[in-house]
């Protein structure tokens, strides 16, 4: 057990801690919970008990996909539309989605995790396909560029940093820079744009989604060996506000510290999205419920073949193909899948649980497949806080706190327009620790109380009155979030190791790209539905 | 010492204090309710009487005479005091301001009533009947004399009514603590202290309603406008003020002019009768965006053939003065309780993109100018194609588009964003006083040409036909400037909330 102010110094630092524990314990007359607690449902797995079919249990199909993410549920989707009916989707959660998943209320969606996409580069034909189904492509432009629908492009104001007691509009903070903050930034910008137009000989990109079209060539594989924080050190980066615009874009984009984030990664989050040097990155797609818009299209396609709430706990190859077994929580039955192949959409590193005869003879190494956890809070507001200063920027959709080890808040009515009473802000913690393993199981060891009065505490340093604003607060633990692109990960070799089948069992998830976005779960999904429909 | 002359300064203080309520009450009415000679009449008429029900009163104190004047001292102190703060709110906040004003009115009158006859009858010992009387009466009526000269040369000038109303409610609570001393000899010792401690409470209260947060309006606010606040409340949307000047009344909202009552008609006819001018069947199902104040309806109702008029705006608080508040209910011609008329409270980006109503023949976009964001929705791409979704092929859209001389890319921005969603526009500009040079834009999904002649039998205080023609002409300071690349206003750019930030900055 932690007390209070040990808990807030470690998540929101002792100054705030000390401020906040001067005042006591808040009277909070919220209510919520934890969302989708299926963590100790996971650690079944773990403890590999015999799970004996009964003989009727038994059923036949095709294919079987394992866990309903990004991957999973794309893999379910494309099957449908190559008119393939003989699989089935099982997910232990009784939600789909994994970190795209999103909730509805009476005023708007709202997700738990993932809430953008880039407009994919003409070239990424295959995620085109997908937008233009759902139709939110309104046409193309005289060189073939997507002109995506006004509406689904992230509404102006998108982004505020809030610094000193003051709101700015955008990320990087532009406020009392010094020359030498300019000039870096400058020259931070022309480093991206080097390699934004880099080319190798085959003309491939040296960053772009998915990661699989990226260049190998040596030089930019070079930066996997060193972290983003020594390439920074290297170039002579040393302006307080460059490294921190660095490190946020970390510990947004993979949940790290630039220490732990290989170069490689750092450098691909902000150069895969811009198509040349000197034009502005790709915009935002973006509704409230976030990438739960793409999950929800993916289940409304596939909603017959999908059985959540249930538990993958063995996959057993055999010369017939995979035996899948699983338990159905509802019933609390050990039901049986014989299959001819299947598609294996949970992180890897769960491989060497689920998968018979894959500890004594893996195809990769599963544990290189570290991930790294968050929380996610939603608040039910009341109002919108006000802006302590008339000259303030106003609410925008990103909200980000210079000092805070949060991501700070999106504003889920924003992209509909509503701009003036109740509203739902998601707020997004990751753990980013040192140790990834004992930033899980510190998140973990805190409940909803805690986990709250993080958030809260956290956001009361811009917003005095949001206790008295909050209505609910509802918290996910993401224990494995997403995948670490740690130095040296990258380009190891053990991805690539990764995407060949272990016998009849193909591997579909972002794990792969080691880079947790949507574009690349889909690809993923994609391209093992190819393999097992061969 | 003979106490008698300070005594008499009382009178003088407290007969000043007894005016400027009445003065105040009488004011707040006729700003709030209008018509001020039957406002000034009743209230002096019931001020009056109160004071003759407060003198056959005092006859009924029988004993502690002294005290009893100084408990009434700080009553009205408290009732007085707070009369125009009370008066304000009520009239913000309750549906029955005129029984709260006559009742305060009334208040206030019987103590002060009772007031002089108990300080007459303090000081019957000191002096002879006919000095009394004549000395009383002659500081009571200076008394009136200082109130009804300071009132309206330096206390509504200077100090607003509010302020006024507290400053004299000290003064009277001031009589009263002084009177503890000055009357020491006939209280009873033991009651002394109460009387101070009650004094120095009623001070303390009067103090900080003067020094702390002035609820209705701050110092700030009435420097801020020129002419007296009447109305002001803070809606969850805005802050509405309405104000009352020589010219006329005026609607504030977030500090921004909406009208002023001097030449409104201006606006509101260049407004709405050119849509109907180019609209080529019978206008029968009109929609409003924004317009809360009724004003461009009151102008639409003049057409006999409109069945229906769908007004969308915001904030119900505004849609409820214009319809209950007598200033706005006479300006509008009470069009808000006409039965053809609905009022949707909703934004109206957020309404176009859920209603399932029906086209409509003509639509009147009237929302305040595009200086943030959540106004700047109302002006993009997506929101003009919402609107389109809502039209017939040969509907009229008329939109209100800021000033094309002090915003003049804002204006073209606006022209420009519709034309960009499919409109064919006529851009086209007239002069309304208050406001400066004023634009429009006249839009519709097919090719027309600009009207040229006014409805016939409807009656207009400024369109005629050849006013009508010339709005469509641009001076070579408001026209389309060719040199400029202007962007589009989309939700993703917002690019008319920074234009027209930049532009209007220029004259703050």
């Amino acid at each position: 057990m932690f007390t209070r102010r040990e808990i807030l110094k470690a998540f929101v630092g002792l100054p705030l801690a000390i401020a906040a524990c001067k005042t006591g314990v808040p009277s909070n007359d919220f209510d919520g919970g934890i969302i989708g607690a299926s963590n100790n449902v996971g650690h079944i797995l773990r403890e590999r008990r015999n799970f004996e079919v009964p003989e009727n249990n038994w059923k036949d199909t095709k294919i079987a996909i394992v866990g309903g993410g990004v991957a999973g549920l794309t893999a379910a989707w494309k099957m449908k539309q190559k008119g393939f009916n003989d699989f089935v989707l099982l997910e232990l959660e009784n939600r789909l989605g994994g970190t795209s998943t999103s909730s509805t209320s009476n005023l708007v969606k709202y997700p738990w995790g993932a809430h953008y996409l880039p407009v994919p580069f003409k070239e990424n034909t295959e995620l085109i396909e997908l937008l233009d189904e759902m139709r939110l492509i309104e046409s193309r432009d005289e060189n073939d560029n997507l002109v995506i629908s006004e509406q689904y492009l992230t509404r102006d104001p998108e982004e505020r940093i809030f610094y000193k007691g003051r709101w700015y509009e955008g990320l990087y903070l532009n406020v009392g820079a010094s020359e030498k903050d300019l000039s870096q930034a400058k020259a931070f910008q022309k480093e991206l744009d080097y390699w934004i137009d880099w080319r190798d000989a085959e003309g491939k990109r040296a960053f772009v989604v998915p990661v699989v079209n990226c260049s190998t060539d040596t030089e930019v594989l070079a930066l996997d060996k060193i972290s983003f924080a020594e390439w920074l050190k290297q170039k002579g980066f040393n302006s307080e506000r460059l490294i921190w615009y660095c490190d946020y874009a970390c510990r947004d984009d993979y949940g790290l510290q630039p220490s732990q984030t290989s170069a490689w990664a750092g450098l691909f989050y902000f150069c895969s999205r811009t198509p040349k040097s000197g034009v502005e990155s790709q915009p935002f797609l973006t509704f409230p419920e976030g990438n739960g818009k793409y999950v929800n299209h993916f289940v409304s396609k596939t909603k017959e073949n999908i059985q959540s709430s249930n538990i993958v706990v063995e996959l057993i190859p055999n010369e017939n193909g995979v035996d899948v077994i699983y338990l159905d929580t509802k019933t609390n039955q050990i039901n049986g899948f014989h299959c001819d192949k299947a598609i294996f959409a949970a992180p890897l590193f769960t491989a060497q649980y689920l998968i018979r005869g894959f500890r004594e003879n893996p195809s990769f190494d599963s544990n290189e497949f570290q991930h790294n956890s968050w929380f996610v809070a939603n608040l039910f507001l009341k109002d919108r806080p006000k802006n302590n200063f008339a000259k303030d920027f106003p609410l925008a959709w990103d909200n980000v706190l210079y000092d805070s080890k949060s991501l700070g808040y999106v504003v889920a009515t924003h992209q509909k327009g509503i701009d003036y009473g109740q509203t739902i802000l998601t707020y997004y913690y990751p753990m980013a620790t040192e140790n990834l393993r004992a930033g899980m199981q510190q998140l973990l060891s805190l409940d909803w109380k805690e986990l709250a009065d993080v958030c809260l505490t956290d956001l009361e340093q811009a917003h005095p009155e949001i206790r008295s604003l909050t209505n609910r607060i509802d918290i996910m633990r993401w224990g494995h979030a997403m995948i670490s692109p740690r130095t040296n990960f990258m380009w190891n070799g053990e991805r690539e190791k990764a995407e060949k089948p272990f016998r009849n069992i193909h591997f579909a998830h972002s794990d792969l790209s080691g880079i947790a976005i949507f574009e690349e779960a889909f690809h993923h999904g994609l391209r093992a539905t190819d393999e097992v429909l061969k | 010492m003979n106490k008698t002359p300070l005594l008499f300064l009382n009178v003088l203080i407290i007969a000043t204090c007894g005016l400027i309520y009445e003065l105040l009450a009488g004011t707040l009415a006729s700003y709030v309710l209008g018509d001020s000679i039957t406002q000034f009449s009743f209230i002096i008429g019931i001020y009056l009487f109160a004071m003759g029900v407060g003198s056959y009163l005092s006859k009924f104190i029988e004993n502690k005479v002294a005290e009893k004047f100084i408990d009434i001292e700080y009553a009205v102190a408290i009732l007085g005091g707070f009369s125009a703060p009370i008066l304000y709110f009520s009239f913000a906040y309750l549906t029955y301001f005129n029984v709260i004003l006559y009742l305060m009115v009334f208040g206030i009158g019987t103590l002060v009533g009772l007031e002089i006859p108990l300080l007459m009858r303090i000081l019957q010992d000191e002096l002879d009947f006919k000095d009394l009387v004549s000395r009383v009466l002659a500081f009571d009526y200076i008394g009136a004399l200082v109130a009804s000269l300071l009132f309206p040369l330096f206390l509504v000038p200077k100090l607003g009514l509010v302020r006024t109303s507290l400053v004299f409610g000290i003064l009277n609570a001031v009589v009263g603590l002084w009177g503890t001393w000055l009357l020491h000899d006939l209280l009873k010792k033991n009651s002394i202290m109460f009387l101070r401690i009650k004094g120095g409470f009623v001070l303390l209260i009067l103090l900080s309603a003067l020094f702390n947060a002035n609820y209705l309006t701050t110092l700030a606010e009435d420097a801020l406008y020129n002419d007296n606040i009447i109305y002001a409340k803070t809606s969850l949307y805005q802050r509405i003020v309405l104000t009352s000047g020589k010219t006329g009344y005026a609607l504030f909202l977030n500090g921004n002019l909406q009208f002023n009552t001097f030449d409104e008609h201006r606006y509101h006819e260049a407004l709405v009768h050119p849509a109907f001018a180019s609209f080529d069947e019978t206008p029968r199902r009109i929609l409003v965006l924004g317009g809360g104040d009724g004003l461009a309806v009151r102008e639409i109702l003049k057409y006999k053939s409109v069945e229906s008029v769908t007004l969308v705006d915001l904030d119900p608080a505004m849609t409820n003065i214009s319809r209950t508040l007598p200033i706005l209910s006479e300006v509008n011609k009470h069009s808000f309780d006409d039965k053809r008329v609905s009022v949707i409270n909703a934004d109206a980006f957020v309404w176009l993109d859920n209603t399932d109503a029906k086209p409509f023949d003509i639509a009147i976009v009237d929302f305040p100018d595009p200086n943030n964001f959540a106004l700047g929705k109302l002006y993009s791409t997506r929101f003009y194609n919402l609107l389109k979704t809502k039209l017939k092929p040969n509907s009229s859209v008329v939109i209100q588009s800021t000033s094309p001389l002090n915003a003049r890319i804002s204006y073209w921005c606006i022209i420009k964003t519709l034309e960009a969603t499919g409109f064919q526009v006529k851009p086209y500009q007239t002069t309304v006083p208050s406001f400066g040079i004023w634009g429009y834009a006249l839009a519709k999904l097919q090719p027309f040409e600009s009207p040229t002649k006014v409805p016939d039998d409807i009656e207009l205080q400024f369109l005629n036909n050849k006013t009508l023609a010339s709005m469509f002409d641009f001076s070579a300071d408001t026209q389309k400037p060719e040199d400029k690349d202007i962007e589009i206003n989309r939700l993703d750019n917002q690019s008319l909330v920074r234009y027209y930030e930049a532009e209007w900055s220029r004259f703050e």
